[in-house]
C-alpha cells in the first residue's frame, strides 16, 4: 500500500485534481462505451423481431 | 488456413465464432481492468520526481497504444476489404472507429492533464502532441466520410482508402520522439528491452495495456454481431434465429 490513509489516498500528494481528472474521465468513457454497445444491441434486436413479426402477419400468419 | 479465413469472411460463420470468444473478451477485460486500475492506484508506489501524479500513466499510455493499434487495424481491414471483398472486415473497420476516436481523445486529455504538474503546460505544440491530435481528426474524418455515402460500398471503399493514406500518421508518432526535440518522453515500453521501471510499476500497466486490448476485441467483435445483424436483417440464417424468440 502506497498510502497511510485514506484521505491521503484522495489527495494524492498534491496532484489529486489531475489524477482524479484523467482516471474520472477514462473510466467514464469505457463505461459509457459498454452502455452504447449495450444499447445498441438492444435496439438491433428489437427491430429485427419487430421486422419479422411483421413479415409473419403479412404472409397471413401461417408460415414461420 | 485459406479455406477458414473465408469461412470467417462469411458474415454468419463469424457472427457464430464471435459469439463464442465475446463473453471471454468481456471478462478479461473487466478483471484485468479492476486489477490494474486498484494495484495502479492504490499499491504501486509513487514516483520520486512525479509524486503521484505518475498514476495517470496506467490509463494514458494504454490509451495511446489502443489509439494507434485501432487505427492499424482499420488499415488492415480496409485492405482486406479493397482486395478480397470480404465485407465482415468493412464492418469491423467501421465498428470499431469511434473506439479508436475515444481512446485517442482518451490519451490526449490524460496527457494533458498529466502535462500541467508535470511540464507546467497543459499543451504544446509539439510533434508527438500534434501528431496524436491528427491521428483523432484522422478518425472522425474517417467516419464522417463513411457517414456522407448512401451505398454501402461507396462509403467502404471511401472509408477503406482515406484509413490507407492516413496511416502514414502511425510512424510519425511513433517517431517524433526521436525525430524532433519534444517535451514527451521516449517511450517507456518497448518490446525489445526491460522498462525503466520497477517491476511493482510496470505490472500494473502491462495489466492495464492488456485489459484495454481485451476491451477492444470485446467491443469490437458485440458490434460486428450487430452490424451483421443490421446488414444481413433479410437473410434466412437471421431470421430463422429469431424466429422462435418472437
Amino acid at each position: 500500500m502506497a498510502f497511510d490513509s485514506f484521505s491521503d489516498w484522495l489527495a494524492m500528494g498534491r496532484h489529486g485534481v489531475y489524477v482524479w481528472t484523467a482516471w474520472g474521465v477514462s473510466l467514464g468513457l469505457l463505461a459509457l462505451c459498454v452502455l452504447l454497445v449495450r444499447s445498441e444491441i438492444r435496439t438491433v434486436r428489437r427491430d429485427l423481431r419487430r421486422r419479422i413479426r411483421r413479415a409473419a402477419a403479412t404472409n397471413g400468419g401461417g408460415q414461420g | 488456413m485459406w479455406a477458414f479465413f473465408h469461412k470467417l469472411g462469411s458474415p454468419r460463420w463469424f457472427y457464430a465464432i464471435a459469439s463464442r470468444f465475446e463473453p471471454w473478451c468481456w471478462a478479461l477485460a473487466l478483471i484485468l481492468i479492476v486489477v490494474g486500475s486498484v494495484w495502479g492506484l492504490v499499491f504501486a508506489p509513487a514516483d520520486y520526481q512525479q509524486g503521484n501524479s505518475f498514476r495517470i500513466i496506467y490509463v494514458h499510455v494504454p490509451a495511446a497504444f489502443l489509439g494507434q493499434s485501432i487505427y492499424i487495424a482499420m488499415a488492415v481491414c480496409g485492405f482486406v476489404y479493397m482486395v478480397w471483398k470480404i465485407r465482415v472486415a468493412d464492418m469491423a473497420a467501421a465498428m470499431m472507429a469511434p473506439l479508436g476516436a475515444v481512446m485517442t481523445f482518451m490519451a490526449l486529455l490524460s496527457g494533458s492533464v498529466w502535462g500541467k504538474p508535470t511540464w507546467g503546460t497543459w499543451w504544446q505544440w509539439d510533434a508527438r502532441l500534434t501528431s496524436m491530435l491528427i491521428l483523432l481528426f484522422l478518425y472522425i474524418g474517417v467516419m464522417v466520410l463513411r457517414a456522407t455515402f448512401y451505398r454501402l460500398e461507396s462509403a467502404a471503399r471511401a472509408a477503406a482508402i482515406l484509413t490507407m493514406v492516413g496511416v502514414v500518421n502511425i510512424p510519425i508518432i511513433k517517431y517524433s520522439v526521436e525525430w524532433w526535440n519534444t517535451l514527451h518522453q521516449p517511450a517507456s515500453f518497448t518490446i525489445t528491452e526491460r522498462p525503466a521501471m520497477p517491476v511493482e510499476m510496470w505490472l500494473p500497466l502491462l495489466i492495464m495495456v492488456v485489459g484495454f486490448y481485451a476491451f477492444f476485441a470485446a467491443f469490437t467483435l458485440t458490434r460486428v454481431r450487430s452490424e451483421i445483424l443490421r446488414r444481413e436483417q433479410s437473410k434466412r440464417w437471421v431470421q430463422d434465429m429469431f424466429r422462435e424468440k418472437c
